[in-house]
């Protein structure tokens, strides 16, 4: 502790006077405490930021929340794209696509993917989709954007580190995009990247070169994540404006706000499992590896273990999970209090299973590895632990349920995807609860069952939590609003594709047909799924080409939609909604709002409107929330 | 917590800690960030040392630290068992009491006091990795680096030194394997943990010298107070106190 107190009080408005002067990207963050508690200062007339300074080396956490979400776009695409490819050998293994060749090059001669290429396919789309796209896309669009505005600050306590966090995003993914390119292909061993085949470099194809700019992307991700995740949180506790008690924050803050602990604790695990990888790939040792045998020839490797790479591994990637889902809860409960006219059902609840989903997030990743050769009775406390996430999910759950019951609902765009978001986490959800029992997941285990399970739970969910938010918050992001008929129509073939493409998969991985396979047709026990498995490839293009109507929805109404002349056109009650229709950097060209009221005050505020937002005053005789 | 009554205006009320306006711990956001960012580092070092962990208790053989470490420079092959590394301990800790005083120059604004204080922390730094470059020459001097001993046909007496003569530390036949492994393992983990560790007092040397340069340079006073010295501090106890642990996994355990 220190005695000398009065340098280290902090006010909440700390900003970058002037907007971002070149000047300002010279003056150390520390002093911003100081010259930014001013608010006066913010008065000034704001010069015009350069082009460069304004759009691409923004601090601006709005510019950056942008950025992270288009970059998160773009990979969403390429993502998406290789799942259609590899979905086309898997619905029709017998047949050759000329298309294939004309993308993938050499790896399709005549159309027909090479084996060595679909296990690059696979590991890409889920390196890409949980890490660029759900995490970094997900989380880095709304932490940056929604937590200053939701908080009352004029921006992230560091937008310097906030910069650095999207380019070091940035710079892994350009490492990632180039491994799609080397000569040998990328990665190959599955998004896990378990050792061996991750760890000898003539194990498989893509265990070369492809593997080593996959583990530098990776590196580099981690440095983003912690970056962004220190940011998140120092924002959250220390810069909430006057009356923001923890307790009147909005929902998309505390799910954020634990989205960036859980960040800070579990990345760094996985970096000293890639620290130990790399050594292993590059450096003689043994830490994963011990009695290989390639050709008959006995690699010097002795005494290491794969299981532990598991072990470190999946202490990030069980954590991981929630880090994808956590922001899409926040945001269905916001969504879908705004559009119930409805206080959230069970605040506290919320906020404490949200603080249970955190602490347990922690303590079931070996439900990964029931079928490792670990002992039964550990495998046992697993059980228990991953059974007991089941609790504070089903509060949530059942809080969304009666958050919406008997409201006034507004079935809009962001609505219906907020809708479906609970829809996919109770379908998901419940299939949650079969593979977390360690018997029952000796035979799911490593089946389609597994695939329909977290795609529809943590992939296709949280893409509607993202959907939700976009949709949401782009009349905040850009000024207009998306067009509503492409919405539904973007939200009806997105969710029933969805249930089209990950339902028969339960059935198939009941059977026992096993995932990561390249061609089902070789065994006769899986002949029977062809035609179910041509509908599920039929489906999957057709809920791929939805989503480019979402992109023409995107792109198209930042510059044509239609303008939005209400400040708050939801009729919202947190902070964000009273900035200008178009803030500039720093937010509100005023003072920063003082807080009076929680984040969920929907009730007629005497003058003829159902909700009164956080800023307003108590009237007389009001309780505070 | 909520309150029941209704507050009394912004102005006139009493700041509540956790009230919003100000910082609950009356940290300012980087000393927080910092912590934040030490409590995340505690896991990468915990997830290293938990793994050397695991492999060292699947093995039914180890090598001996006081065997191992018993050389010191400028004693040749006598028999020092982990003086040098207590002299190095010694040296670190030392640089963190020298921080300390940094620190608490910083707060009485005195900028000869922080630069004279600072000066000494990196000259410990810097003691300290000499110290585990010689160690690590030592060490592979004697065979030992990352990827080293797989070679089974190498005969026992070649890594005997490493377990000690003592009795029941005599290698058998039907222990060389495991034994090789071991010693293969201990090599593999001590390189990567020490080295892994090495790096952030690295790192820290260096930042403690852009410190240094910035009070040189009055950066701090113009400021009007010494936090980045505080917050670098922070990192520098951490980092001793990692070392703490690494000690006693390796060379005392």
């Amino acid at each position: 502790m220190s005695t000398q107190n009065e340098h280290i009080v902090i006010d909440g408005p700390n900003l970058v006077h002037g907007g971002t002067s070149e000047v300002d990207h010279n003056v150390h963050p520390n002093d911003r405490d100081r010259h930014g508690a001013d608010d006066a200062l913010h008065g000034h007339a704001h010069h015009e930021p350069h082009f460069i300074f304004k759009y691409i080396f923004s601090q601006d956490h709005k510019y950056i929340a942008k950025q992270f979400l288009i970059t998160g776009m773009v990979w969403a695409i390429i993502g998406a794209l290789m799942s259609v490819f590899f979905r086309l050998q898997l619905g029709w293994p017998d047949k050759n696509f000329a298309i294939l060749e004309t993308f993938l090059g050499h790896w399709a001669k005549g159309g027909k993917l090479s084996p060595e290429f679909y296990y690059a396919l696979v590991t890409m789309h889920g390196t890409i989709l949980i890490f660029f796209v759900l995490t970094a896309g997900l989380s880095g669009t709304f932490a940056n954007f929604l937590i200053p505005l939701q908080v009352g600050a004029r921006d992230m306590a560091s937008p310097f580190m906030n910069m650095l966090s999207y380019w070091f995003f940035f710079t892994a993914s350009v490492v990632m995009f180039c491994s799609l390119f080397v000569q040998t292909g990328p990665a190959s061993g599955g998004w896990t990247s378990y050792p061996p085949l991750s760890a000898i470099r003539e194990a498989s194809l893509g265990s070369g070169t492809g593997m080593d700019l996959w583990l530098i992307a990776m590196a580099l991700f981690v440095v983003s994540t912690l970056l962004g995740g220190l940011n998140y949180v120092s924002t959250v506790l220390n810069m909430r404006t006057k009356g923001m008690s923890m307790t009147r924050l909005p929902l998309t803050v505390w799910a954020l706000f634990f989205t960036a602990i859980i960040g800070i604790l579990s990345f760094p695990v996985l970096l000293s499992g890639f620290v130990l990888l790399i050594f292993d790939r590059n450096f003689g040792t043994s830490f994963y590896l011990s009695e290989i045998f390639i050709n008959g020839r006995a690699l010097p490797h002795v005494g290491g273990s794969p299981i532990l790479y598991q072990h470190l591994f999946w202490f990030l990637g069980h954590p991981e999970v929630y880090i994808i889902m956590l922001p899409g809860m926040g945001i269905a409960s916001e969504i879908l209090s705004t559009n119930s006219r409805k206080p959230i059902f069970g605040y506290f609840a919320m906020v404490i299973s949200l603080v249970g989903i955190t602490v347990l997030s922690f303590l079931v990743w070996a439900h990964h590895m029931f079928v490792s050769g670990m002992s039964p009775f550990l495998g046992s406390i697993f059980v228990l632990m991953t059974l007991l996430i089941a609790v504070p999910s089903a509060v949530k759950t059942f809080n969304w349920l009666t958050t919406i019951w008997r409201g006034k609902l507004r079935f809009n765009v962001p609505m219906m995807f907020a809708i479906g978001f609970v829809s996919m986490f109770i379908s998901g959800g419940l299939t949650g609860i079969f593979l977390g029992n360690s018997a029952l997941d000796i035979h799911l285990h490593d089946t389609y069952f597994v695939i329909a399970h977290f795609h529809l739970v943590m992939g296709v969910s949280a893409f509607m939590g993202m959907f939700a938010g976009i949709y949401h918050w782009f009349p905040k992001m850009f000024g207009r609003q998306m067009n509503n008929t492409l919405g539904y129509i973007h939200f009806w073939l997105t969710f029933i594709g969805a249930y089209l493409i990950f339902w028969p998969m339960h059935y198939e991985g009941i059977a026992g047909m096993p995932r990561r396979y390249f061609d089902y047709s070789a065994w006769e026990s899986f002949k029977q799924f062809e035609s179910l498995n041509s509908f599920i490839s039929i489906c999957a293009i057709v809920t791929f080409f939805a989503q480019l109507i979402f992109l023409v929805n995107f792109f198209a109404s930042i510059w044509k939609g239609k303008k939005v002349t209400d400040p708050n056109p939801w009729g919202s009650t947190t902070l964000e909604w009273t900035t200008p229709i178009k803030p500039g950097h720093g937010n509100w060209p005023g003072e920063i709002p003082t807080v009076y009221r929680w984040a969920y005050d929907y009730k007629d505020d005497g003058n003829g409107n159902d909700f009164v937002p956080q800023n307003v005053p108590l009237r007389e005789g009001e309780e505070a929330h | 917590m909520s309150t029941t009554t209704a507050p009394l205006p912004a102005s006139v009320s009493a700041p509540k800690v956790w009230g919003g306006g100000r910082s609950p711990f009356n940290v300012s956001y980087g000393k927080m960030m910092m912590w934040f960012f030490l409590l995340s580092d505690a896991f990468t070092f915990g997830a290293l040392l938990i793994s050397y962990g695991t492999t060292r208790f699947f093995s039914s053989v180890w090598p001996e630290a006081n065997a191992v470490f018993y050389a010191s420079p400028f004693f040749g092959d006598k028999n020092l068992p982990l003086v040098f590394v207590s002299l190095m301990t010694f040296i670190l800790i030392l640089s963190s009491v020298t921080m300390v005083l940094a620190v608490h120059a910083g707060h009485y604004n005195d900028k000869r006091g922080v630069v004279k204080w600072l000066l000494w922390t990196i000259i410990g730094g810097i003691a300290f990795l000499s110290c585990q470059a010689w160690e690590w020459t030592h060490l592979h001097a004697e065979g030992g680096w990352w990827g080293s001993f797989t070679d089974l046909s190498m005969p026992a007496s070649a890594i005997q030194h490493f377990f000690g003569n003592y009795p029941g530390h005599v290698l058998t036949a039907t222990n060389h394997a495991a034994a090789m492994q071991a010693t293969h393992d201990f090599f593999n983990y001590f390189f990567t943990i020490t080295g892994f560790h090495g790096c952030h007092v690295a790192s820290g040397v260096c930042f403690n010298t852009m410190i240094l340069i910035n009070t040189v340079n009055g950066t701090y006073e113009r400021r009007g107070h010494y936090e980045m010295v505080e917050k670098i501090g922070l990192y520098w106890h951490f980092v001793d106190l990692v070392w703490v642990f690494v000690f006693t996994c390796f060379y005392l355990l």
